[in-house]
């Protein structure tokens, strides 16, 4: 217990802790505000207002199109010719405006029940990173600057000690992304009611989100896990830092290039992201054009989907893996 | 009285990829409780392998260890909170102040808060405790370390140079630090360089190198074991000098000719010297015993002593001394 309370004083008091959450609810607040100022409510005055206009506009596209046949019309009269390279054939009739065409540009209207489920996953992104970032210096300084080998001269237990220190971090994300998220989601929920649009939200939408804040504050938190584990690998903060950038670039650009090159179908399929975006969506369809060649307009494009039980074997089979090294590192290497 | 620390046949192996590195080589050592120990051996000898492996920092190849009579690292647990160790170069996070970083350590070693203030009051950092670690001197963060490892009060007490980076008159605080704590009961072992501090507050030493016992034994034992026993015969002129050596060596003992003295050994008592000049009416004006420091010993056993016109790696350590009797260890 002491071990504990020693360790969450620890997280606490450091400064990239302190730092970052400012950054992250600074931001976090920065994204709300700019939705404000972005959202406009749409009333029937405004909505009439946007019709009149293109109202207006579908009209003189018209007596411009009527001027152009007309002009078209006296040419012919007159016997000259070349009329169909100036006007198109049939001195240009069957160009008249599509009235479906001169839709009203409404200004931006923040619609809750259709985008609150984006806000979330961007939540769940900005909290990934928070968790990477502090949970990977939580315990790389403490390799690098000696204070872990003072710590297990203090408690010489390696494998107590850095389950404790997991199980802190992990507590501490949980209890910043918790009420953070809360927070967040009734902020942008006062947004669509007062600045936006908040119709038909019901029951079933409020414990959909519910499960897409599990789902994000989940993966956020196996983030944080993976940031930990390997920085405790490689002793030191960077080496997280290395392994996310090589990892990034290995399975977003290095995967993707080598499978458009081979012309692999469902390369998606290969790419780390890929399962993210399927574990935060629930489900995430994948499209093969590989089948179709040149002619993309007479071609079906198979589809394969990646749910969120396909993402979450692989996430963590891949989680798993990281901690059980980490752990397996802790016990068996010198400390020298 | 029983050991505080007991070690018999350490050995640690180093294995990479530019090869295999005997770092300790069937070490053994005994420290006696209530003793101040000294543990000296050259650099890369395996003095701080010895005290990583004791604290569970290393796993050891083969041998047995025991602190406080509990075996380590599997009791390590049991006895860490009577331990009190710092190992090398104080390291700390650099963002906390001295007093932070004593009081996480405290609340992870379930040790009272009160106790940090104390023992910065004892290292001499109360008037620094709030500033951060980064901008402490080297010595002042040897002061932090030593507090911290004081922090649990511990029955034994491990310092590995622990007077690194610190000004004379620090160096004369920790010496007068270690002895209180002896005088109190604590068994003290101090890892040094500094071997005339060793050679004043230490009750007993071990000498390492190359991974084995070179020496061990009370610092009177260790001295005396490799003293010369050669008398110092200084006379008035370097005529009298010269028919005293004949006088010397007719009578069939030793004489080693300096330049303004002569170096008399296998003489069981320096009075027959005396005595067998002044038969030839020859008179010395001076006749000492020729003493012998630890640090003459040290370079001795490990074969350390600085040579003209040869740069010493620091491997190049040896072992001569490792079949000779060790004094006064406990079997």
């Amino acid at each position: 217990m002491s071990l504990l309370r020693a360790e969450l004083r620890r997280l606490v008091k450091r400064r990239l802790t302190r730092y970052l959450l400012a950054v992250v609810v600074a931001g976090l607040a920065a994204i709300a505000v700019g939705t404000v100022m972005a959202s406009q409510q749409l009333t029937p005055a405004t909505i009439a207002q946007a019709e009149a206009k293109v109202a207006v506009l579908l009209k003189e596209a018209q007596a411009q199109h009527a001027a152009s046949v007309a002009s078209c019309e006296a040419a012919e009269a007159r016997g000259e010719t070349g009329l169909e390279q100036r006007f198109g054939p049939n001195c240009g009739r069957a160009y008249a405006p599509d009235p479906d065409t001169f839709s009203p540009q409404l200004p931006f209207e923040f619609d809750f029940r259709e985008q609150a489920s984006v806000m979330i996953g961007l939540f769940a992104g900005i909290l990934a990173l928070f968790g990477f970032l502090v949970g990977a210096s939580y315990v790389g300084a403490e390799w690098s600057s000696g204070g872990m080998t003072n710590l297990l001269l203090w408690r010489p237990a390696r494998l107590t000690v850095l389950i404790t220190k997991l199980g802190v971090l992990l507590g501490a994300v949980l209890a910043v992304a918790l009420p953070l998220g809360a927070v967040w989601t009734f902020a942008f929920w006062l947004i669509g009611r007062y600045d936006g649009r908040s119709a038909g939200v019901t029951a079933g939408l409020w414990r959909s989100l519910a499960l897409d804040g599990v789902r994000g504050i989940g993966l956020a938190l196996a983030v944080t896990a993976v940031g930990f584990a390997v920085a405790s690998m490689g002793r030191h903060t960077a080496a997280a830092l290395g392994a996310a950038v090589a990892v990034t670039a290995a399975s977003e650009i290095g995967v993707r290039m080598v499978t458009t090159s081979l012309n692999v179908p469902y390369a998606d399929r290969y790419v780390l992201s890929t399962y993210a975006r399927a574990w935060l969506e629930k489900r995430y369809v994948l499209e093969d054009w590989t089948a179709c060649g040149t002619d993309l307009s007479a071609c079906t494009v198979r589809t394969s989907a990646i749910t969120w039980s396909d993402s979450a074997l692989v996430l963590g089979v891949g989680v798993a893996a990281v901690l059980v090294a980490a752990t397996w590192l802790m016990r068996r290497r010198d400390i020298t | 009285m029983t050991a505080a620390l007991e070690i018999s046949g350490l050995r640690k192996t180093y294995r990479s990829r530019r090869g295999v590195r005997q770092a300790l080589d069937g070490f053994d050592m005994v420290v006696e409780q209530g003793q101040v120990h000294g543990f000296l051996g050259p650099n890369g000898s395996g003095k701080t392998t010895t005290l990583r492996t004791l604290l569970g920092l290393i796993r050891p190849n083969a041998g047995t260890m025991r602190l406080l009579g509990k075996e380590v690292p599997a009791a390590l647990p049991l006895v860490a909170g009577q331990v009190g160790a710092i190992v090398e170069s104080p390291q700390f996070f650099p963002h906390f102040s001295a007093h932070d970083t004593l009081s996480l350590l405290a609340d992870a070693g379930g040790v009272p808060r009160r106790r940090v203030s104390a023992v910065l009051e004892t290292v001499g950092l109360r008037d620094r405790a709030q500033e951060r670690v980064k901008t402490y001197s080297l010595g002042m963060k040897q002061r932090l370390a030593v507090a911290s490892a004081l922090l649990k009060e511990p029955a034994l007490l491990i310092l590995d140079e622990p007077a690194n980076g610190l000004d004379p008159g620090g160096i004369r605080e920790m010496r007068d630090m270690v002895q209180g704590l002896s005088a109190s009961g604590m068994t003290v072992m101090l890892s040094s360089h500094i071997l005339g501090e060793v050679q004043q507050i230490c009750d007993s030493v071990t000498i390492i190198s190359r991974g084995r016992r070179v020496a061990a034994g009370p610092v009177a034992e260790v001295l005396a074991r490799h003293s010369s026993g050669a008398v110092r015969l200084r006379l008035e002129s370097s005529a009298e000098q010269v028919l005293a050596a004949q006088v010397l060596m007719a009578a069939g003992v030793r004489v080693q000719t300096e330049p303004d003295h002569l170096l008399v050994s296998d003489v069981d008592r320096p009075a027959w010297i005396a005595r067998a000049l002044a038969q030839h009416r020859l008179y010395s004006s001076e006749l000492t015993p020729v003493s012998v420091d630890l640090e003459s010993v040290f370079l001795d056993l490990t074969g350390t002593a600085p040579a003209a016109g040869q740069h010493r790696q620091v491997d190049d350590s040896t072992t001569t001394d490792a079949a000779a009797p060790v004094v006064g260890v406990r079997a």
